[in-house]
């Protein structure tokens, strides 16, 4: 695997292979040691140009656990009102010996900027771009899926069949984006739910089904019921009316947790509004898998540099 | 003196007798011209003058010089972009001889003052005549009238008024603009782009903004506007002029507008007529532009309105930048294109080669309507004995990919490099003076190597 930069391109096979490469990584994260020496040697950078503690710690961890060398670079704010352009910044992590490069940037594209430009050889990681893609989000969300519903037999299945709801904030959220194409890569029958104001205005090439009706969604027992983070600067810009209205029609309460199917699952990519998008009982529930996301979610990372970084390179975006 | 005039004898070979031999007059009958001193003197078959210089062009399609009725030439204020020297050179190249210069300078070209000065910059370059637009507010901001009476009346004899690259959106302000310069027989090109639909705005809003996740431009910002607009002109009865439309609505608009006799004419661009919203799948922000890069649907569209001349005229929307302000990522990219030397390539490409329109019609819209819609005088003008020399030689035969050799201005951020274009211009004459000879931009207009 040469860079992934989004899970809109990345075929079945390759989508397989990193899960089932995490699924190695999950095993060795049960040992008393868990560092591996594989990628002894290596450098990661960690290019965030937005906070985001939980990725990028995620991804420390994923880096260390492989014994590469971590270099986390904080650019805060855009590279423009920083004053230093995005080139300038490649270049200059070119130049200090880089071999991935992990990036997250408030812009869409911007990592795929860095890994067509030719300012860098290092493989590109994209950790979330402005509102188009976050895969490893999407990864470990599948992984999450999987897991949960095959436990020790997940290596080498998809999620054929399964229905999976997305709610929320689809307009702006990578999140989304990244799960809708993997989660349809692997065969899952998805549906986004949420207000008209909030689903892009054309989504008629989205393998998707798109409901305004939370109620509707819960009542047709979807096996994962994923609730987004919803921005109360939102509120501002006309999306919706009231924080209040927003959650007693998309959030997930108390009822409506009350009317899911029995295994059905509720997943978070965090940082959770509690009783905003998602109430306390939902979020604290035997159903919740926010806290095996975050878990999983090193361990896809992991995959996801060794496969960058100890693979074959090739560049048709399938891991090698 | 005319500023005309002073641009024509600047040369050095403004008295040299050029007789052209064979060319094909709009593409059709063929026809001998003979220049002097910047005037067509003699048109007809067989023609022979001593002392001229004979220059065989059989074969080659004779248009009246092309006018661009909307160029950003960035001097004064961003000259790291364009100069009136370069952006003129680039002209010259791409056919033309007489460029409209939007006002979005540094100052902004809001005062008699600096119109007076884009057109000493553009004499003292003598490439293509340099007809400067004026804002239509006070720097652009939409909220007071600018010195359009002042602009008129200057040694810029401003006709054309324009806050491009800013829309007019306040109504009441559109309204007084369009009333007020009727006094001098002007014209607003109006930039039709609602502001509060296009906060932060990246692309065509669609299905490709939705999969890229950036903000969507769309299409109902720019057709409101112009809704609006040609309702206002016919309420006073002035004249409108539309900068870049881009949308299949905007022409359904447009063409409703005529129909019921508003005084309304129209712009699309070369790029609109032939790129869409799929480009930006790369991030490539060569393809960032403003308005954006529609859909297929809208392309084929402009293509018909232009065809079926609900559109007037194509106009370049030249919009130079530094390498730094396009090698980035998208959101903090530049919009805009250069395209003054694409120009002609593209609309043979986009509408002659595709058998919509003539080359007759390409006189139409590219040289005698631009002229007509900005009042400028002495060009656009009949290939006929009497009128001034201005005319583009052009060879439609060639297919060549499109380079960075063939730009010839300050920037190079042209969505056509490695792209197969048709056709070269092979002279290009600005008021009986050459600036393009034989394929080859002059180093100074008028003097041959």
């Amino acid at each position: 695997m040469r860079h992934l930069l989004d899970t809109k391109t990345l075929s079945r096979d390759a989508a397989l292979r990193i899960l089932d490469v995490a699924e190695d990584m999950a095993d060795t994260q049960q040992r008393e040691v868990k560092k591996l020496p594989t990628l002894r040697g290596k450098t990661v950078v960690n290019l965030f140009f937005e906070d985001s503690t939980r990725t990028r710690i995620s991804f420390e961890a994923a880096a260390k656990r492989l014994s590469a060398d971590v270099i986390n670079f904080s650019a805060k704010g855009s590279s423009v009102s920083k004053g230093e352009s995005l080139q300038d910044t490649a270049q200059t992590l070119q130049a200090m010996g880089a071999d991935a490069v992990v990036m997250r940037h408030g812009a869409s594209g911007a990592p795929r900027t860095l890994a067509t430009s030719g300012w860098i050889t290092a493989g590109v990681v994209n950790a979330g771009d402005g509102t188009h893609e976050h895969p490893t989000q999407a990864l470990l969300d599948a992984f999450t899926i999987r897991k949960r519903r095959f436990g020790a037999d997940s290596r080498g299945r998809d999620l054929r069949g399964l229905a999976v709801t997305i709610v929320g904030d689809i307009l702006h959220s990578r999140v989304a984006r990244s799960n809708v194409w993997l989660l349809h890569t692997l065969g899952a029958n998805v549906t986004v739910v949420a207000p008209p104001t909030l689903v892009p205005q054309d989504v008629s090439a989205w393998p998707v089904r798109v409901l305004y009706d939370l109620d509707e969604a819960v009542a047709e027992a979807p096996d994962a019921l994923m609730m987004l983070r919803i921005q109360i600067e939102r509120m501002n810009a006309a999306y919706f009316p009231t924080e209040r209205e927003y959650s007693r029609r998309w959030g997930l309460d108390a009822t409506r947790l009350a009317g899911l199917a029995a295994d059905s699952i509720v997943m978070h990519p965090g940082p959770m509004n509690r009783g905003l998008e998602i109430s306390a009982d939902a979020a604290d529930s035997s159903r919740s898998t926010v806290l095996d996301q975050v878990a999983n979610g090193v361990s896809v990372r992991m995959a996801v540099l060794y496969l960058l970084l100890a693979g074959e390179r090739d560049d048709d975006g399938s891991a090698a | 003196m005319t500023a005309l005039g002073h641009a024509a004898e600047s040369g050095s070979s403004a008295t040299e007798t050029l007789l052209f031999r064979g060319a094909s007059l709009e593409g059709t009958g063929a026809l001998d011209l003979l220049v002097e001193d910047g005037m067509i003197v003699e048109t007809g078959v067989g023609l022979s003058r001593a002392g001229a210089t004979v220059v065989d062009v059989e074969g080659l399609v004779m248009l009246p010089g092309l006018v661009d009725l909307h160029t950003h030439l960035r001097e004064p204020g961003y000259e790291a972009s364009e100069t009136v020297l370069t952006g003129s050179r680039a002209a010259a190249a791409g056919g033309y001889a007489a460029v409209f210069a939007m006002p979005n300078t540094s100052p902004v070209a809001d005062t008699a003052g600096v119109v007076e000065q884009e057109l000493a910059l553009g004499e003292a370059a003598g490439f293509v005549t340099v007809q400067p637009i004026g804002a239509v507010t006070v720097g652009q901001k939409g909220e007071r009238l600018a010195e359009l009476g002042a602009m008129a009346d200057s040694r810029a004899r401003v006709r054309v008024f324009s806050d491009d690259g800013f829309c007019v959106w306040d109504p009441l302000i559109m309204r007084r603009a369009l009333e007020y310069v009727k006094a001098f027989d002007g014209v607003i090109a109006q930039h039709a782009q609602d502001p509060r639909l296009t906060e932060g705005a990246q692309m065509n809003e669609g299905v490709v903004s939705a999969e890229l996740g950036l903000a969507g431009w769309p299409a109902v910002a720019e057709e409101s506007i112009i809704a609006r607009d040609v309702l206002l002109a016919e309420h006073v009865g002035s004249r409108l002029h539309v900068c870049h439309l881009s949308t299949a609505g905007s022409v359904e608009i447009i063409r409703w507008a005529k129909r019921r006799g508003v005084n309304v004419t129209a712009e699309v661009t070369p790029h609109h007529l032939l790129l869409t919203d799929e480009l930006a799948r790369g991030y490539d922000a060569r393809f960032k532009v403003n308005p954006p890069l529609r859909r297929e649907e809208d392309v084929l569209a402009v293509r018909e309105g232009l065809a079926d001349g609900t559109i007037d005229i194509v106009a370049t929307d030249h919009a130079p930048h530094p390498p730094e302000a396009k090698a980035c990522e998208w959101q903090a990219a530049a919009n805009g294109m250069v395209g003054l030397e694409s120009a002609l390539r593209v609309v043979q490409l986009a509408m002659v080669d595709t058998g919509l329109i003539t080359w007759p019609d390409v006189a139409r819209i590219m040289s005698r309507e631009p002229a007509r819609i900005g009042r400028l005088e002495g060009f656009g003008t009949p290939l006929t004995a009497g009128h001034a020399a201005s005319v583009t030689f052009y060879d439609p035969s060639p297919v060549r990919t499109f380079s960075t050799h063939d730009l010839r201005g300050r920037s190079t951020n042209s969505p056509y490099l490695g792209r197969e274009l048709p056709g070269e211009v092979r002279w290009t004459l600005h008021r009986g003076v050459p600036t393009v000879v034989d394929g080859a931009l002059l180093d100074e207009p008028g003097v041959r190597a």
